[in-house]
């Protein structure tokens, strides 16, 4: 039991710091453009495919730095070709040119790699049990991934809090008429902004692409649940995003472990539904089958008690 | 939310139809009587024509009531198939209820879908509704991925994978109506889809349609006046699901089946793909957006595996360059027509129609190529594109392609400055003459 509550919480922890990952920039972009990025998700598929790829030419950790990269250089003339002509028809313009982008990276995925999963295996040094703990043992790369998003958020927060740059970035997010008075480049710092929140979303598909599986449908798979982060933590609070990432992968991972129903759970309380019962059906779900649905049944919950989110400031 | 740029255009002809509504009772006579005698025009008389105007009905309503929340509300659903899939499951198990004994008829079916789209609109809709903008486009999509969810898990009301099938001929036959051709159902869509457009139309004239432009436009000062936007933007939600759900009521009686690709995150993508490339602006444009795309469904899947990133290509050009969709581009066109001075900006049509065409020629030849090469490579490199054999491996195929794409871009834009002179010249005519 020990072993599993133990395995279980180090694994929901990876799930949930790679949702941060990808929420994170999310929630940048949203708070500094008030653009709700559909193709989010997509960015981190992109970000799983060139690693392979770029990988299979000069090798794992060269394809680390130059997969987010490249796919930052994408997110970059996006918003400068693609977006920024539909800034000026409103948010929902935006949002739904952004939804046709994920369409179109998603078929462009599958003529580039087919539609069937790509064999994106762990690179050879970090192939190898780092510890076991009674019979299970903890692969590497696991900790190599928590590390890796552990070390992005403190560059993130040095660099929102400690430089320059990210000073104009945090006064451009609340004023951005004055910050263009002061003679900085705001659409340029928007365009920067965006293309370092989808490298870090790629940062996120790189080092996600092993745990899970590398095919087309990733992006659609992952980008509801991502979405779902967001609104749960509050919209443009990074530090919601951060909680509600964690919340929801520490508690998908236990619910994958967990093969009880609530059957089960009634029969113990001396409760018994017939297999005639309307409820029967209902009740005999095993609560690791429904797994995929508890960041939304969440969603749901949240917004019946706290329609603005965990930390969240504003209604819109 | 909706900006005004898209609606405010096509909205100048919108008004002057409300002010004129007395005379322009026409275009529905002749839609009813056109709909009456299509299946009997020699040459169209077929099932298939009958079977692709049927689907063109149901896609008609569907995109219609969703355009009720984005066009008329400003909502942005990306789970709006929930309440098509539902209202059809709902009249699929009404059928299989009639099937069982229950005396009702099959034209009425459809009102199960309705009252199916309507229960699970408020039910949902309570939740949804609570925030507005960007946020409830993220809220609908979580809550469509829960009911997808749901549904695999709930058999017994969804049949899993192979979904609920019911026969729509075991059934009281009113007036001798079997249901076991086409052309008897064709006449039970087309009624349906009539009625739930003219509703819809009707909708948009009532107090509760205008509040849903002034909570789209300004909800503050919707409030203001003394309405709860939120209330407005529940009802609207409430009415789009049952209009949603009478389409997919029509579903279940033209197929006989429901799945659970009904509720789809696809379907909802299709339906805001319709509602967009028709024009949301417009009261019409879903409708107009609804055939286009049912037809391009039916026919590019013929003869391409690749159909969807065309539809994606398409979609991102509309959301670009014409946010307004086809109806707005007829829109733009109807001062010349009525000042008859289309011939003035004809000429450079033609000019730039040469250049584009080579130009998608060049860019579906590669994007054949590639996607032939990648999801069936088992075929080899020879293949037939546009009647053309060719061997991809030697690089003359993608010359070619890479050639006619940018020349084509090229001409296209260059020729851009004949269609601008044509427009120039027709507007300066326009002015001339005194014509508005």
């Amino acid at each position: 039991m020990l072993e599993l509550v133990i395995f279980s919480t180090l694994n929901g922890v990876v799930y949930g710091l790679l949702l941060f990952m990808l929420s994170s920039g999310l929630t940048l972009i949203f708070s500094m453009m008030g653009v709700l990025n559909f193709a989010h998700a997509s960015m981190f598929m992109l970000g799983a495919y060139f690693s392979y790829q770029v990988g299979k030419l000069v090798g794992f950790w060269p394809a680390l730095v130059l997969a987010p990269l490249l796919v930052g250089l994408i997110g970059a003339g996006v918003e400068r070709y693609g977006l920024r002509h539909v800034h000026r028809h409103g948010h929902v313009p935006e949002l739904l040119f952004t939804f046709g982008l994920a369409y179109l990276i998603e078929e462009i995925v599958v003529m580039g790699w087919g539609r069937n999963p790509i064999e994106n295996r762990v690179p050879a040094t970090l192939d190898f049990p780092l510890f076991t703990l009674f019979t299970t043992s903890y692969p590497a790369y696991k900790a190599f991934m928590m590390a890796v998003s552990i070390g992005m958020f403190v560059a993130l927060y040095l660099v929102l809090k400690r430089t320059r740059i990210g000073l104009i970035i945090q006064a451009a997010l609340t004023h951005p008429s004055t910050v263009a008075m002061l003679g900085h480049n705001v659409p340029q710092v928007f365009m920067r902004v965006f293309a370092a929140g989808t490298a870090l979303a790629a940062l996120a598909g790189v080092i996600g692409g092993f745990a899970l599986l590398t095919t087309p449908n990733m992006a659609a798979a992952l980008g509801p649940i991502v979405f779902v982060v967001v609104v749960i933590g509050g919209l443009g609070s990074l530090g919601g995003a951060l909680i509600a990432s964690l919340a929801i992968g520490i508690m998908q991972t236990f619910a994958v472990a967990l093969d009880v129903s609530l059957l089960d759970l009634l029969r113990h309380a001396g409760v018994a539904i017939g297999r005639e019962s309307a409820l029967f059906e209902l009740a005999s779900i095993k609560i690791a089958q429904a797994a995929p649905m508890i960041p939304y049944v969440l969603l749901v919950l949240m917004l019946i008690v706290r329609p603005k989110g965990l930390l969240g400031t504003r209604e819109t | 939310m909706m900006d005004g740029r898209p609606s405010a255009a096509v909205s100048v002809p919108l008004a002057g139809v409300a002010a004129r509504r007395g005379r322009r009772a026409w275009p529905w006579l002749l839609a009813a009587a056109g709909l009456c005698v299509l299946p009997l025009v020699p040459g169209l008389d077929s099932n298939f024509v009958r079977s692709l105007v049927s689907q063109m009905g149901i896609a008609a309503v569907f995109a219609l009531s969703f355009n009720m929340l984005l066009g008329q509300t400003g909502l942005l659903s990306f789970g709006h198939a929930v309440y098509f899939g539902l209202g059809g499951y709902v009249a699929i198990h009404g059928m299989r209820l009639i099937n069982a004994g229950l005396p009702i008829p099959i034209p009425l079916v459809p009102l199960f879908g309705a009252a199916g789209g309507l229960f699970f609109g408020v039910l949902i809709g309570s939740v949804t509704t609570k925030r507005a903008g960007t946020v409830f486009a993220m809220i609908t999509l979580g809550l469509g991925e829960l009911v997808v969810a749901a549904s695999l898990m709930l058999t017994r009301f969804f049949g899993g994978e192979e979904g609920i099938t019911a026969n729509r001929t075991r059934a009281p036959h009113l007036f001798g109506l079997t249901f076991a051709s086409q052309l008897e159902v064709y006449y039970l869509i087309a009624f349906w889809a009539f009625l739930s457009v003219a509703l819809m139309s009707a909708f948009t004239r009532t107090p509760l349609g205008r509040m849903c432009n002034a909570v789209r436009d300004n909800p503050e000062r919707a409030e203001f006046v003394g309405y709860n936007p939120q209330r407005v933007r529940l009802l609207a939600f409430a009415v789009s699901a049952m209009f949603a759900g009478v389409a997919g009521g029509l579903h279940a009686v033209n197929y006989e089946i429901v799945a659970a690709e009904a509720l789809g995150a696809a379907r909802s993508g299709a339906v805001l793909l319709m509602a967009f490339v028709g024009g949301i602006g417009s009261f019409f444009g879903p409708i107009l957006g609804a055939m286009v795309i049912t037809w391009l469904q039916v026919s590019l899947s013929d003869y391409t595996t690749a159909w969807q990133l065309y539809f994606g290509i398409l979609f991102i050009i509309i959301v670009l360059f014409a946010p307004g969709g086809l109806a707005w581009l007829i829109a733009l066109h109807l001062p010349l027509a009525r000042a008859r001075m289309l011939h003035t900006v004809l000429p450079g049509y033609l000019a730039a129609l040469a250049p584009a065409l080579v130009m998608v020629l060049g860019g579906s030849l590669l994007l054949e190529i590639n996607y032939r090469l990648a999801t069936k490579p088992e075929l080899g490199t020879r293949m037939s594109l546009f009647w053309v054999a060719m061997d991809v491996s030697r690089p003359w195929p993608w010359i070619a392609g890479l050639a006619m794409l940018a020349g084509g871009f090229y001409a296209f834009r260059r020729s851009w400055a004949l269609v601008a002179a044509g427009w120039h010249a027709a507007s300066e005519r326009m002015r001339e003459d005194g014509a508005p």
